[in-house]
């Protein structure tokens, strides 16, 4: 297997006409057959680093290469390999399915004999061939977002960039696009994804950079990234919470309600010691979870200190 | 289709664009037929049988066809690829091309192939509605092909500009009803510019449109008011200079890309 990477950005600047710097000096690599996440809070430059390595947005310098193809000397070449879904509703409402997606097979020169065999596999694997023949525009929300993955696998590109593309769409159609999603990376293709559903992302994704003001700020392994989280708080299902809970060494226990505790402790804290003094109580626990995400965790966390450093150099 | 890549993707532009004047034929077909017709009763036979003959000893009617084929052919050309190239803009389907690793030629290529398509079958539908006005026998059936093809695509370019830069459905409006509406009334579609006086017979000379008319009629009927060979020159510069415009704009992504 080539070593080629299946993205590399190196040093990458966008200032737009307004005088809005989006990207300033954006550089990260991304592994064939990764799936790698791309998180950042809102006007980041998350969009504006996708448009570049798709080629709507021209860079102010800098490059990107996708498996080892420059976007910016070699571009049509570049785009064979990639596969876009992009945020917004792109295609053109007044089509039908079918004939989005065998356009968009013609547009990277895939004759329409093998185009319609494609757009019949994946409209079916995306559970959209029933309507196929219909326009568009009647579909739901959640079948227009399938529809473009569907229409972005029509090259079976190397690369699949989704940005946001569970937007607005219901847990259960959420679960089949993973589904789908994780299925083409398992077969081979390098997806990245940006989402603002961070569980998504921690469920899903090996890999992570987090950009903010136009700088990534984080760029690891995610469970390197997790591994920062050193503290936990975890909520408590219990028979009845007592009034006084326990005091113990590196635990704060804080009553809720009269069934609900709330324990915040060091990652390396043991919860034995949490559930001996609460048995100790007579206190039986009968569920626990997370109380918060912990990737959102982190990201807040990241977030607000690159602002916090950034403000403090202004 | 099989092929080249970009000849496969030449095709798709050009098929889907072509599948959306069939779709939406109550608009793109039917009002030119209509208008035609109207202008061929009213100016044709009630204004015109009160005319005497014009220009090499036609008849009114006779001399205003290929005016009005013509204009038709520029209007819809014209119309054609701004209202979809825009369209495609608005709807940002448009990314699905830019994204893809089609090059610039392709895409002007494919969208103005599109828009003289519709150009030479409105053109069609003209002309065979014109025969039920009047017998029409066209002397030079190779300079009629060719004016006809050229003002198609010269409009056809034109419009493609007036897309690229458009921002809104206003945009696209304003140049037809500003600027090509005019120079078409003013082309020599309705008269022979040799009944003006100066300075606006030089004046018209200007107009572009006085040259695809006049090549267009010189097919048709044998007569022109300007020289058939300037016709064409002009027509071949106005082509390659707005070909090279609209290439350059797509180069640097003019109104489509950041």
């Amino acid at each position: 297997m080539s070593t080629v990477p299946a993205l590399v950005v190196d040093n990458l600047r966008k200032t737009y006409g307004n005088g809005v710097e989006a990207l300033k000096g954006v550089s990260l690599t991304v592994e064939q057959g990764d799936f790698f996440a791309l998180l950042g809070p809102n006007g980041a430059g998350k969009s504006t680093l996708i448009g570049i390595l798709s080629s709507l947005v021209n860079s102010t310098s800098g490059d990107a290469r996708i498996f080892g193809v420059s976007v910016n000397r070699q571009r049509n070449e570049a785009m064979k390999l990639i596969g876009l879904v992009p945020q917004e509703i792109n295609f053109n409402q007044f089509e039908k399915p079918f004939d989005i997606c065998v356009n968009e097979a013609g547009f990277y020169g895939i004759p329409r004999k093998i185009a319609a065999e494609r757009a019949e596999k994946y409209l079916n694997e995306l559970r959209l061939w029933d309507k196929a023949r219909d326009q568009a525009r009647m579909l739901s929300g959640g079948m227009k977002r399938r529809l473009m993955i569907a229409r972005a696998m029509m090259n079976e590109p190397k690369l699949l960039i989704l940005d946001e593309p569970t937007a607005g769409v219901d847990i259960e159609i959420r679960r089949s696009m993973w589904q789908f999603v994780s299925g083409i990376n398992a077969a081979g293709t390098t997806v990245i994804l940006t989402t603002h559903y961070l569980e998504e992302a921690e469920q899903l994704c090996r890999n992570i950079a987090i950009i903010d003001h136009g700088t990534i700020v984080e760029n690891t392994s995610m469970k390197r990234l997790l591994a920062k989280l050193d503290v936990e708080t975890f909520v408590l299902d219990v028979t009845h919470a007592p009034e006084q809970p326990p005091a113990l060494p590196g635990v704060t226990v804080r009553r809720i309600d009269e069934h609900t505790l709330e324990a915040e402790m060091a990652r390396s804290h043991d919860l034995n010691s949490l559930f001996a003094a609460l048995s100790a109580q007579g206190v039986t626990v009968t569920s626990m979870r997370n109380k918060t995400n912990r990737l959102e965790e982190l990201f807040v966390r990241l977030v607000e200190n690159g602002r916090l450093g950034q403000e403090r150099a202004a | 289709m099989s092929g080249s890549p970009n000849l496969v993707a030449l095709y798709t532009i050009v098929r889907r664009e072509i599948a959306r004047i069939l779709r939406i034929w109550t608009q793109t077909l039917i009002p030119p037929a209509i208008t035609v017709t109207l202008y061929f009763v009213i100016f044709g036979k009630l204004i015109g049988s009160r005319i005497g003959p014009i220009a090499g000893g036609f008849s009114y009617m006779q001399y205003i066809v290929p005016g009005l084929v013509m204009m038709n052919v520029i209007t819809n050309s014209y119309g054609n690829i701004s209202s979809s190239f825009f369209g495609a803009k608005f709807q940002r389907s448009v990314e699905e091309m830019l994204v893809s690793p089609m090059p610039n030629w392709v895409i002007l290529l494919g969208y103005v192939l599109g828009a003289v398509a519709r150009g030479l079958a409105v053109g069609l539908l003209a002309l065979l509605i014109a025969l039920f006005f009047t017998s029409l026998h066209v002397v030079h059936p190779l300079i009629t092909f060719l004016s006809v093809l050229l003002g198609a695509t010269i409009f056809s370019l034109a419009g493609f500009v007036n897309a690229m830069y458009a921002k809104k459905f206003d945009d696209v409006a304003l140049v037809p009803t500003f600027v090509l509406t005019p120079l078409t009334y003013l082309g020599g579609v309705f008269y022979s510019i040799s009944m003006l006086g100066e300075p606006w017979q030089t004046i018209s000379r200007i107009n572009p449109i006085v040259y695809m008319v006049n090549a267009f009629r010189y097919g048709v009927l044998g007569v022109s008011d300007v020289h058939v060979g300037a016709s064409f020159v002009v027509m071949l510069v106005f082509v390659a200079s707005l070909a090279a415009f609209a290439l350059f704009l797509l180069k640097r992504g003019i109104g489509l890309r950041s």
